[in-house]
Parts: C-alpha cells; sequence; structure tokens
C-alpha cells in the first residue's frame, strides 16, 4: 500500500519534470541532420551572449532575436562554415561582447597580463622587504615606531 | 614617514584607475554595444518594400547620397516615442529616411504609417530578421547614418531625440555635405 503510494508520487513527480523541461525548452529551431553538426550547434548557441538581454545565452533565452540568431548559426553550419568563421560572422556585426569568452588582442592585453604583473610587482615587494630585515640587527627589541600608542 | 610612501601611492593610483572606470562608464551601464560596422560598408540588402507591393528595395540605393536608416516596428513602444524625431527629421529635409520594418506585419506597419505620419522616404520589410543580423541589430529602434560612399559613420541604438540628432548626427553632414548636393540633384 505504502509502496504504491510512493510510486504514484514518483511518476507525479517525473511527470512534472519531464513537463518541466518542456516548459524550458526555449529552442525551436530544427535539429540539424548530423548529431556531429548538432554538438557543434549546442555548443556554439553556449558560446554566444544573447545581446538582447546580455547575461544569458543564446541558448537560454526566449527573446526572438535569440531565435533568429540560433537559426543563423544552424544555417551557417548546414552550408559548411566553420566554428571559427560563425564566430567571426556574430563578431563582425555584434562586436566582441557577443563572445562570453573575449578574444586576446591588443586592446585587452594588458587585462590579460595585469595578473602575472601583479604577482611580479607582489614578489618584487616582497624581496624588498626581506632584504631589509636581513640587514637587521638581530635583537629582540622591536623598533620604536612600530609599538602600539596606547 | 617614508615607510607609508609606497602603499599610499599604490593607493592612490588605484583609486585614479577606478574613478577614471567610474566617470567613464556608459550612463546605461554595459547596455549599449559600440558597433563593429561604424566605419565599414552598411551591408548589402534587397528586401520588398512596404507600400509598394510586388517592388524590392536594393541596399545599393544607399550610394550617391546621406541617408538615415532607421530600424523600427509596430510592436515597439520607443519607436513611437522616436516618432516624432524622426518626422521632424523629415521635415528638415537634409537626409531622406528609410525605415526598415522589423519582424512586424504589413497591415500593421501600413496602419501605423497612416496614423501617426510617414516619415520615411521608403520602408522596407524583414519579416524574417535575416537582415537586421547583418546590421547588427539587437533592439528597435536603431538608426544609422550612411554617407555617400555607404559608409556607416554614425549609430544611434534606443529613440533618437532631437537633442541625439543635432549633437551626434548633423556634425558628420556639416562635416561633408557633398551628399546633400547629390542628393538635391
Amino acid at each position: 500500500m505504502n509502496s504504491g503510494r510512493m510510486n504514484i508520487r514518483t511518476l507525479l513527480f517525473t511527470a512534472a519534470l519531464g513537463w518541466s523541461a518542456l516548459v524550458f525548452a526555449v529552442d525551436n529551431t530544427p535539429p540539424l541532420p548530423d548529431p556531429a553538426m548538432q554538438q557543434r550547434y549546442v555548443t556554439l548557441i553556449n558560446e554566444f551572449r544573447c545581446v538582447q538581454c546580455q547575461n544569458e545565452a543564446l541558448a537560454d533565452s526566449n527573446v526572438s532575436l535569440a531565435a533568429d540568431l540560433r537559426l543563423e548559426i544552424h544555417d551557417l553550419i548546414q552550408k559548411g562554415k566553420t566554428d571559427d568563421e560563425i564566430r567571426d560572422y556574430l563578431v563582425a556585426r555584434y562586436g566582441e561582447f557577443i563572445l562570453f569568452r573575449p578574444r586576446m588582442s591588443l586592446r585587452n592585453a594588458w587585462l590579460w597580463a595585469a595578473p602575472a604583473l601583479m604577482l611580479l610587482a607582489g614578489l618584487g615587494i616582497a624581496l624588498r622587504v626581506m632584504r631589509q630585515r636581513a640587514r637587521l640587527p638581530i635583537t629582540d627589541d622591536e623598533p620604536a615606531d612600530n609599538t602600539p600608542d596606547a | 614617514m617614508k615607510r607609508f610612501l609606497l602603499p599610499l601611492g599604490v593607493f592612490t593610483l588605484l583609486v585614479i584607475v577606478l574613478a577614471f572606470g567610474i566617470y567613464n562608464a556608459p550612463k546605461n551601464g554595459s547596455k549599449e554595444i559600440v558597433s563593429p560596422l561604424l566605419g565599414k560598408s552598411a551591408p548589402e540588402f534587397t528586401l520588398p518594400k512596404l507600400l509598394e507591393a510586388g517592388q524590392s528595395y536594393q541596399g545599393k540605393s544607399l550610394l550617391g547620397g546621406w541617408h538615415l536608416v532607421n530600424v523600427w516596428g509596430t510592436w515597439c513602444g520607443e519607436c513611437r516615442a522616436e516618432h516624432a524625431t524622426l518626422l521632424q527629421i523629415k521635415g528638415e529635409g537634409r537626409v531622406p529616411i528609410v525605415g526598415i520594418d522589423w519582424k512586424d506585419e504589413d497591415a500593421q506597419a501600413t496602419a501605423w504609417l497612416s496614423q501617426l505620419g510617414n516619415p520615411y522616404e521608403i520602408v522596407v520589410t524583414d519579416r524574417d530578421g535575416r537582415v537586421a543580423i547583418d546590421w547588427g541589430v539587437y533592439g528597435a529602434p536603431e538608426s544609422f547614418l550612411v554617407d555617400p560612399q555607404g559608409i556607416v559613420v554614425e549609430k544611434q541604438t534606443g529613440a533618437m531625440t532631437m537633442a541625439d540628432w543635432q549633437q551626434k548626427f548633423l556634425p558628420h553632414l556639416s562635416a561633408n555635405p557633398q551628399g546633400d548636393a547629390k542628393a538635391g540633384v
């Protein structure tokens, strides 16, 4: 009896899950005939920003422009364009901003280099401090200006 | 005192960098995308005309004179707000406006123009949004100023006001008015 009720619950739960998947399936673009192509399609639509809603990927967006762009990518794959050609195609129209993972360029090189530069700067400072400390006479007395005021 | 110099310097540098970032941030957050089309040729297209059934319009027709290309739709509230500005620009008579009616219905678009007035020299219809993608359109209204050589020199995202028109767009025309002369012939 108890296990029977559990089963109905499980069934209902599964049905609900299935229904929610239908609700959230925003992509109505017809699937590509070749599974490898379809895989590339799915990867690509997750790589691009929906320029209208900006924090969503093309894959997740309900906006009609996102649907148009998905269809465009679908057709470009079918026309035999490579992933890079498709990226170039969209960047030429919407700018680098459409890429969730920006490309390295002269303009943003400083951004990429910044962490390494900061690490180097930190190392430099640490080295200087250590050298200064090494030159101090060995004594237990703290320097006068380093004691708490209170 | 000297030992505070370095941290203070680093801190000041940080403040300068952050202040620069804050004061140079676009007014409406990161919403506005700088069009990669600026300085490049306007994309080619052939689209059906809205008001002249059966006829089509080619993007090549933009060559030889200044044009304002305006992307709009009757579903777009901002476009309604912008309409008065477009009519005023038409009234000035300096630049013909080409309308791209984007993802819309012919009947509604025609009704819109007869109710609110028609600021366009020509209206073409982009029903599946393919041409809008080529123009990098991501939200109507958007307006592009195309020079006589077919180069996109200015873009407005969102409703254009007369202030936008006078400050952003008109200086391009004044700097290189030969398009005006050609268009006037």
